[in-house]
């Protein structure tokens, strides 16, 4: 009796209880078939397997095979049918099983799922939600750590949405699901074994809604614009960089499509100074965007350049090598570190015989 | 005489007016191979024979006399449509005139409730089902979407991309049969369209999930200008569905009678729950592959010549005049109608089709962005101004 009345007393409320984001994502997807007979789920091994990274683990036993099911192994099949299966009044949530996988499909994202809406004036629409493990840092092999988002980012008609936190993995997802468009949901497989709490978004009546970015951290000298896997490299970079005197705002975008440029350049306004955090190769990739967007929106507020600090432009390396590859704290800190905070030229771009020349 | 907008109507209730073919044996009589011969009914002079088609019951007079209707007035339309493209009144049309029996049959084997899923070269198949023609020539007259309402005709947009819509016939008939409806869906596709990826996956989704779907094979021996030995060797393109488990059979594509009888089959067979089917029609091309294509490049007019000598208009004609279900007043009654049908497409097509710039941004996504919202705003303010300066 005295020890459950001193627990009582210690701890007020019992801790939250702690899922990791491929267990959210599987109690997002149960919730919504639960709340919707039309949710199906099917792909390549997601029924008695469960799914390679086991995010649809016990869904096919729990729902039947009706509502969660194997398919043939053909990507472009899978995405074609789930438009078939949305024409006919589903809500199809497929899974691809690797990025890399994804490029069969690609025709059918881009030149029917994209744009069935706009071809039937708006008749016909696909609440489909395609979930795509993507982007690297498992040690993984070739094929299986492309971060592939920017070919869909820059497809129109396409809703791009990479979680970065357990929580928003679940909120995210129920709001892909329940959205009337298609939706590509790109899932950090790095981040598939990270833990959060997903108590507060069961209890809430609303999910994360798309086109919201979150700040992560607040700070006065820089902001970090992140999303997907980068989030947690950015937020170690502004903790590392707090040591050395920089207050460094941290944005998570949440989605890409829609994307917040409100809140990122209200982030910017503020601080000043911004560098993009994109795992993805850096070359016409999202963080491009994001800069220019930035430049263009927060010219006059801006003390320096907006810096980029992303993958390299190189095929995905082999795992021992994925560490140079991968933006990491150093890497940012020295991004950081550029951004004009003397009155010195920036020589680095210079033409060779120029250099040290200004003053 | 009836309107042409009557007329188009009186085709579509008349096939489906009509009762399926009377088999009670849906099931194929070679299991999955297709007849070592294309399943004929009619030669090319009209004359009855009996060599290939021991599995298939006769299509009904009233059916055959519907598809012979069907067959000239969709002539008629496409050759109006192909005028107009060379006028500049389309940006383009690909012809199907030489396709009628398979253009008109697989619209009448289906019921109201099924769906069609077409290419763009099967403009004639949906004047058949009874879809507004000025709609269906909606992209080429400068629209930004399909013309007509997929939902309301049961008709999936013309697609483009070669068989990528045979997939979405599949997940589209695998979900009706999953919601408990007897729907069929059949998915059209050419020779070349063979040689792409997407037919295969989704020959082999349809028949995993044994999905009520007939796959309608035109062989109109060219992909622009590539032939057809380029595209396969198979001894038929009905061969493909045996190693997928398909039910599979060739039929003359030029015998209105032989592929109404076929898809008749097929379609009873997909809609009674045994899987889907695939029909390899052999036809031809008449015309060029668009009116911006030129087939002499490629094939010589002797083989056009010959093919004109299997026209299956005048073959299903001679058959009908034998039975007497059809006479001399009928024939001219039903080329009346074909002229008044293209007098008001042509009347119709006449004026330049109106879209609203601001539309463009309509059906991007349910709701716009607000980077679509930026982008709606700034093109609205430069046609404001370049209004204002007029």
């Amino acid at each position: 009796m005295t020890t459950a009345a001193r627990a009582e007393d210690i701890c007020a409320s019992p801790p939250p209880q702690l899922v990791t984001m491929s267990g959210a994502i599987n109690r997002a997807l149960r919730d919504a078939m639960t709340a919707d007979p039309d949710v199906v789920v099917f792909g390549e091994d997601v029924g008695t397997l469960g799914g390679v990274f086991r995010v649809t683990d016990g869904i096919s036993r729990d729902f039947g095979q009706d509502r969660c099911f194997d398919t043939p192994l053909a990507e472009a099949g899978i995405v074609g049918f789930a438009v078939g299966m949305a024409m006919a009044g589903f809500r199809p949530v497929i899974e691809m099983q690797f990025d890399a996988f994804a490029y069969p499909a690609f025709e059918q994202i881009a030149s029917h799922v994209a744009k069935m809406r706009n071809r039937t004036a708006g008749r016909i629409n696909l609440p489909i939600v395609i979930r795509i493990p993507f982007a690297g840092g498992i040690g993984g092999v070739e094929h299986h750590c492309d971060s592939s988002e920017a070919y869909y980012a820059h497809t129109p008609g396409l809703k791009v949405v990479t979680p970065a936190t357990v929580e928003d993995s679940y909120s995210l997802l129920r709001e892909a699901i329940n959205d009337p468009d298609p939706v590509v949901f790109m899932e950090p497989k790095r981040l598939y074994w990270s833990k959060g709490s997903i108590e507060s978004v069961l209890a809430a009546t609303k999910f994360a809604s798309f086109g919201r970015a979150a700040v992560r951290r607040e700070g006065t000298d820089v902001t970090l614009v992140a999303y997907g896997p980068s989030v947690e490299v950015a937020l170690q970079a502004a903790l590392a960089a707090a040591e050395s005197g920089w207050s460094v705002e941290v944005v998570d975008l949440r989605t890409l499509v829609p994307l917040d440029d409100e809140t990122m350049v209200a982030s910017v306004r503020k601080t000043g100074r911004c560098v993009v955090v994109q795992e993805a190769q850096g070359f016409a990739g999202v963080g491009a965007e994001i800069a220019a967007r930035v430049q263009e929106r927060a010219f006059h507020s801006l003390h320096a350049p907006v810096l980029r600090v992303a993958g390299l432009d190189i095929p995905y390396p082999p795992p021992k090598l994925e560490h140079l590859h991968l933006p990491d704290v150093e890497r940012v800190l020295d991004a950081i570190a550029r951004l004009q905070w003397d009155d010195d030229t920036d020589t680095r771009f210079l033409p060779s015989d120029s250099k040290g020349g200004a003053t | 005489m009836p309107t042409p907008l009557e007329a188009a109507t009186l085709t579509t209730d008349t096939s489906t007016a009509l009762p399926q073919a009377a088999s009670t044996d849906r099931s194929f009589a070679r299991g999955l191979m297709p007849a070592s011969m294309p399943v004929q009914f009619l030669d090319h002079l009209g004359h009855r024979v009996q060599v290939f088609n021991d599995d298939y019951p006769e299509p009904s007079s009233q059916q055959l006399v519907a598809a012979y209707r069907a067959m000239v007035i969709g002539r008629r339309f496409d050759i109006q449509a192909t005028a107009l493209a060379k006028q500049g009144r389309l940006a383009v049309y690909p012809p199907s005139r030489g396709q009628e029996a398979c253009q008109i049959g697989s619209m009448l084997a289906l019921s109201p409730d099924d769906w069609a899923f077409p290419t763009y070269r099967d403009s004639m198949a949906l004047v058949t089902r009874g879809l507004d023609p000025v709609e269906i020539l909606a992209v080429p007259h400068g629209a930004a979407h399909c013309g007509y309402d997929p939902r309301a005709s049961r008709t999936a947009p013309q697609c483009t991309p070669l068989a990528t819509h045979l997939v979405h016939a599949v997940g589209f008939a695998s979900g009706e049969k999953r919601k408990g409806r007897p729907t069929v869906a059949m998915a059209f596709v050419g020779d070349g369209g063979t040689s792409e990826g997407d037919f295969h996956e989704a020959l082999n989704f349809a028949a995993v999930f044994k999905a009520p779907v007939v796959f309608l094979v035109q062989n109109n021996k060219y992909a622009i200008s590539v032939p057809i030995s380029r595209q396969s060797v198979a001894p038929s393109l009905g061969y493909k569905g045996i190693g997928y488990g398909i039910a599979s059979e060739q039929v003359d594509g030029n015998d209105a009678m032989a592929v109404l009888a076929v898809l008749n089959k097929a379609v009873a067979h997909a809609r009674s729950g045994q899987g889907p089917v695939l029909v390899e029609a052999h036809t031809y091309r008449l015309d060029a592959h668009t009116n911006a294509d030129d087939a002499s490049r490629y094939r010589d007019s002797a083989e056009v010549e010959d093919w004109l000598r299997r026209d299956p208009i005048p073959r299903l004609e001679t058959w009908l005049r034998h039975k007497g279900l059809i006479d001399d007043a009928f024939v001219a009654s039903v080329a009346d109608q074909g002229e008044a049908f293209a007098a008001d497409v042509r009347k119709r097509m006449a004026v330049d089709l109106a879209v609203d710039p601001m539309s463009l941004f309509d059906n991007v996504f349910a709701t716009p962005t607000p980077q679509l919202l930026e982008q709606r705003a700034m093109l609205e303010a430069e046609l404001e101004a370049e209004e204002a300066s007029r």
